[in-house]
Order: structure tokens, then sequence, then C-alpha cells
């Protein structure tokens, strides 16, 4: 066939499917008064599928592969909500080396963490992965340019970054010399784990809620941590390039049933994944049904990645209450974390000249 | 000829004088004429949606104040000056004046409640938490200097504020008594004919009503009138118990306006990053200079 046709049948067939996937759900979806479909609620994110998936592994789960991971989970979970011996000896000083929070002096236990317990189902398959294209499940190799850009800025953590609960004790020269050397999360400036994003990721390590209150002019998305209000202007023009935005500037529209939110002028302060503020965001979100929504999203930064880059994964709906997530406020850490840097260095010196 | 010019000017007195009394008996804010009737969302409700911010001097001084040189003041030889740590700014910090939004003029402190005022007010560089861009609580964060927008739907009321932002999601349904105290409290919201009633509760006590240092206890309970008045007016009134700080309950009122500006919207302002010099600087390993 000629290829011309073979891509004029393959949009007709992908149209049919469309259409079809748009009138089986027309009915069931709840919807706004001005016919859109609604997306308002409260959804937990928290869930096992991570971004990527191994190399040459598959993009839906077998079921047997779903249960294990999933089974796996729970043993942890149940593990560390099991109460401590009360005789249990000091944890070494410096911590034990092992990775990990509970490897170290420890941080928090698991009462304080809700990490998810099951992988996303996407028409209604476990997925292995957030990312669908490319097809398996990697991240795009990013340019020559961007990689030695990523190691010049070694020392500046970017909007993915943990708080390094997996690095016991240190994190290269100079991670403790300036409050703008810790990561975003650390500062309360945003959540970790690009959970607010755009994109929106789950943190796989708690506060994962997120809500959409929607209006005809504005659509708010609301990320827990750290109480990050996103407002969606619908059918607005962006910002001038020179006004950038933590989260970016976002403006929507509707392309049929499915909001597409579409996201420019981010600052140089957040650098998803070693992006530049150029980063463009498209997200789509798609109402299933009326307990959840289908989240796209597609990351594109052509001085970053050699291609652009698709996941999709399925928020669903909770009951639970969303709670005031203020951080900066009793930020005692972050002023204790660099003078405890301070006094290491002082006492450390003082060795030094003692030594001599 | 000239008795034509002295009716004149008797008229012109007049007219003055009627538009200054007619000032006077201008309702305040929340004892609007009800004939207005504000647009409706899809539900039949009030529209209160839009981007909407305060046109006073609230947030310098929630009672009625004569304009002052400075936030924070120190002695000088023939009066208060301002204080050294403020002193650059010269105009730029000083205090504008204002007629005030507490209704009947003072706010009824306990004596213990008013010396702890007059002793943040003293303090009121290391107290305000808005120095130190702190969540600014409510009623506060609907006077500060800033716009804020109220997304209403038939399912829900939500405030984004861009100063710190600061949210409320404004549940319609009561869960019942919050569980933990917080910085903007916990709101329920149900709608009263043209106004959207709001009672919020569940405060800690670090929030303030101003910069003057008027505070209250983890005890206050705020009950908050929305009412549209006007196409580009919303009547806003909040009425104060807190038994711990204060003798009776007292109440606030004032237009907010709607940012008529075709771009009108939020911005970024996450002031945690502008003062993370002021909180951490010292702990720099190279401190900056302080002078």
């Amino acid at each position: 066939m000629d290829k011309k046709y073979r891509f004029v049948a393959a949009a007709i067939v992908a149209s049919f499917a469309a259409a079809s996937l748009a009138a089986q759900s027309k009915s069931s979806i709840p919807r706004t008064k001005d016919g859109h479909p609604d997306l308002q609620g409260t959804y937990d994110l928290a869930m096992l599928t991570p971004v990527e998936r191994a190399a040459g592994s598959p993009l839906v789960l077998t079921d047997e592969d779903a249960k294990k991971g999933e089974r796996q989970a729970l043993a942890r979970k149940v593990s560390g909500d099991a109460p401590l011996k009360g005789d249990r000896p000091a944890p070494p000083v410096g911590g034990d080396g092992s990775a990990g929070p509970a490897g170290n002096v420890g941080g928090y236990n698991s009462f304080w963490i809700d990490a998810g317990s099951q992988y996303t189902v996407v028409d209604g398959r476990k997925r292995a992965s957030l990312l669908i294209d490319p097809p398996d499940g990697r991240v795009p190799q990013m340019t020559p340019d961007a990689r030695q850009r990523v190691a010049r800025n070694v020392n500046r953590p970017t909007s993915d970054q943990t708080a390094r609960e997996d690095d016991p004790g240190f994190e290269g020269n100079g991670a403790y010399d300036d409050p703008e050397r810790r990561p975003l999360g650390e500062r309360c400036l945003m959540g970790f784990g690009s959970t607010s994003g755009p994109p929106v990721l789950p943190n796989y390590f708690y506060n994962n809620l997120h809500q959409i209150v929607q209006t005809p002019d504005s659509i708010v998305i609301l990320t827990e941590m750290v109480h990050d209000a996103r407002v969606v202007r619908m059918n607005a023009e962006h910002l001038p390039p020179a006004v950038r935005k933590w989260m970016g500037d976002s403006v929507g529209r509707w392309d049929g049933d499915t909001l597409v939110v579409d996201t420019t002028n981010f600052t140089d302060k957040t650098r998803f994944r070693g992006s530049t503020q150029n980063l463009h965001m498209v997200e789509r979100f798609t109402r299933v049904d009326a307990k959840s929504v289908l989240y796209r999203f597609t990351v594109e930064d052509p001085a970053t990645w050699t291609r652009p880059w698709t996941g999709e994964y399925t928020w669903p709906a909770t009951d639970e209450l969303l709670y005031e997530y203020a951080c900066h406020e009793g930020n005692y850490a972050m002023g204790n974390i660099l003078r405890g840097a301070r006094l290491k260095e002082a006492d450390d010196a003082k060795k030094k000249t003692g030594g001599n | 000829m000239e008795k034509s010019v002295k009716g004149l000017m008797i008229a012109i007195v007049a007219a003055a004088g009627g538009a200054f009394a007619g000032a006077w008996a201008t309702p305040m804010a929340g004892q609007a004429p009800a004939a207005y009737r504000a647009p409706r969302t899809a539900d039949g409700k009030p529209d209160l949606n839009g981007i909407w911010q305060a046109n006073n001097e609230a947030n310098y001084d929630i009672e009625m104040h004569m304009a002052r040189p400075a936030l924070a003041l120190r002695p000088g030889p023939y009066g208060p000056v301002a204080a050294a740590p403020v002193l650059a700014l010269g105009a730029v910090g000083s205090v504008p004046p204002g007629v005030g939004i507490v209704e009947g003029g003072a706010i009824p402190y306990k004596p213990e409640a008013l010396a702890k005022r007059k002793e943040n007010l003293d303090k009121w560089l290391d107290r305000d938490p808005e120095v130190k861009c702190y969540l600014p609580g409510v009623p506060r964060a609907n006077y500060m200097p800033q716009p804020f927008q109220i997304l209403q739907s038939p399912s829900a009321v939500f405030f984004a504020y861009q100063y710190a932002g600061a949210v409320r999601n404004i549940y319609l349904k009561d869960p019942g008594p919050a569980p933990v105290d917080s910085w903007m409290g916990q709101s329920v919201g149900r709608w009263e004919g043209e106004t959207f009633v709001i009672e919020a509760s569940g405060f800690n006590d670090s929030t303030w009503f101003d910069r003057s240092g008027n505070f209250h206890s983890d005890q206050m309970k705020v009950v908050e009138r929305w009412t549209r008045t006007g196409a580009d007016v919303l009547s806003y009134e909040a009425t104060i118990t807190d038994p711990e700080t204060f003798t009776r309950p007292w109440k606030i009122s004032m237009p907010l306006y709607r940012r008529l500006e075709k771009n009108a919207q939020l911005m970024d302002f996450k002031c945690v990053e502008f003062v993370e010099e002021l909180l951490y600087g010292a702990y720099r390993k190279k401190p900056l200079s302080r002078e």
C-alpha cells in the first residue's frame, strides 16, 4: 500500500476508535452545565507504577507480576508498621550505611508514609510504567549539550528530585553551603518528586492528594504538597516570555471531551529532569468514569531530549479530605541543616589543628 | 449679577455639602442595597467567580490610623522615628493612613490582650508572620495588597491567594470539627439568599490581622459573609469571635473590587524564596554582609 494511503487508513481507524470511545463514555460520565466533562474531585495519586520501566519489558503487567509487586508493597507496609522492640539499641553513629531512611540514623517511619499499594490501571490493565512513548518506556536520551549542562548544574537540585533520603549523609561538595543548594522540597518551595508538576507525577512517598475545581473560565489544579494551586486559564494566551512561573504558565482548551492544558514560561529553577526553562508541557485530562480521570502528559524540550516523550496514568478519585500542607512555617530543619554543617566544619577544623 | 453669583455659590456649597453628607451616609459594605441581583452560576447561585482585591490600608492596620514614619519605630528626640533596620527605606517604608475596617472603630481587646498587642507592635519586625512569608490566615488573606481568585462551581468553592500561594477549599458539606489547627483554618460554606456564608475555625494562634500586631488565639472563629453588590464589587464582612482575646465578638467590613485588567490573573508570589537570606543567610558557608 502507498504510504500516504496507509496513513489515511490508520487515521480513519483511529478516529473511529476515538468516536466509539467518546460515544461509549458520553452518557456515563459526569458533566458540568456547559456540557463539558466534569473533572472535579479529589484524587489520590499514590501508586506503585514508576515513571520508567526496565528496558525490554512490556507496558502491561501480567496478573502474576502485578500481584507479586502489590504483595511485596503490602509486606513492606506490614513490617514497617510492626511495633519496634523497646530494648533495641540506638542506631550506630552516622547510620548503618545502608540505603534509605531506615538505614541511616532514621527519618520517617512507615506511619507517615503513604507511597501507594497498587499499580495504575489504564484500560482495565495494570501498567509497568507511566511512560508509553517512546514505546520502550524509557525517557529518551539527552542531547550531548544537555548532558554537559546537567553535569555543570549538578549542585542545583531539580523539581523531580527527592530530599535525597536515599543518600546516607552527604551529597557532594558544597551541598550544605547555601539554602539555594538544598532540594526545592526541603526549602518548602515546592513538593518533591514533581508532585505539583507539570508533569504531575506520583512522588512514591506521601501527600499525593490533588484537587481539581472547574469553572468555565478557570480550572485550578491543587497539589497537596506544598499547597500549590496552578490556575489554568481557559482559551487564553500565554504570558510574554519575560514572565516566568514556578509551575509554568498554563492555558487550557477543550478538545472534544478532553481538557488540553498547554504549559510554557517555566523558570530555570525547577529544570524538571534536567530540562531548560523552555520546557513545553501538554497535559490531557479525560474523564473515564465517575471515579477516574485519565491523565496524559507530553514533555518536549529539544534542548534537552532528542524527542518528545509521553506518559499516562489514572487519577483515582478519593473521599479523603485534603489538609493544609504548611511547610515553610515550620521549617526548623532548613536552618538547622545549614547550622549543623557549619558546626561540623568548625569541629573538623578543630580536630585537624588538634592533630597537628 | 452679584446676587446670581452668590446664589450659584450657595448652590455649589450645598451640592458639595450634600456630596459630603452623602459620602458619610454611604452604607458600609454589607448593608448594600438589596436591589442588586448578581449574575448566576449554572446552578442559580450568585456568581462570585473572579479575581478580587481589597483597595484599602487594612493590612497596615485594621483600625483607623494616621500615617506614621515606619512600621518599626524607635523614640527620636522629638517623637518616634524609623527604627534602624528599616531606616534606609525612607518614605517607601512609611505607613499610609487608613479609615479602618473595624466596625465601631476599636477592637474590643481584653486588657491583657491589649498589652500583648502593644508588645507585638513594639517587636513588629520579629513577630509579624508576614515578614517571614508565613501563611496569612483569615481574614487577613482577603485584604493583603495582592489579588486573589474565587473559583466557584456547583460542587466546589475554592480561594487561591496570590500572597504566599495560600489556598482555602471551602467545604460545602460540613466534615465536622477540624482535626488539627492550621494557618488558613477549616472553612465550611453555605448560601443564605444572595450571600455566601463561610464559617471558618480550626486556626492556630500564629497569624495576625495586620502589620500592627493585632492578633488572636487558637480559639478564634470567623464568620464571613460574601455578597455581590455590583458588577465589580463584592461586599465582605467578617465577625470575629475569640473569648480568650476579645471581650465580645466584633466585625470588620469592606468592599472588595474586581481586577478589571483584560489580562488580570494570579501571578507567582512565592515569597519563601525571598526570605531565605533573612532566615538562613547567617548559616551560609560564606555569609553575606548584613550591613
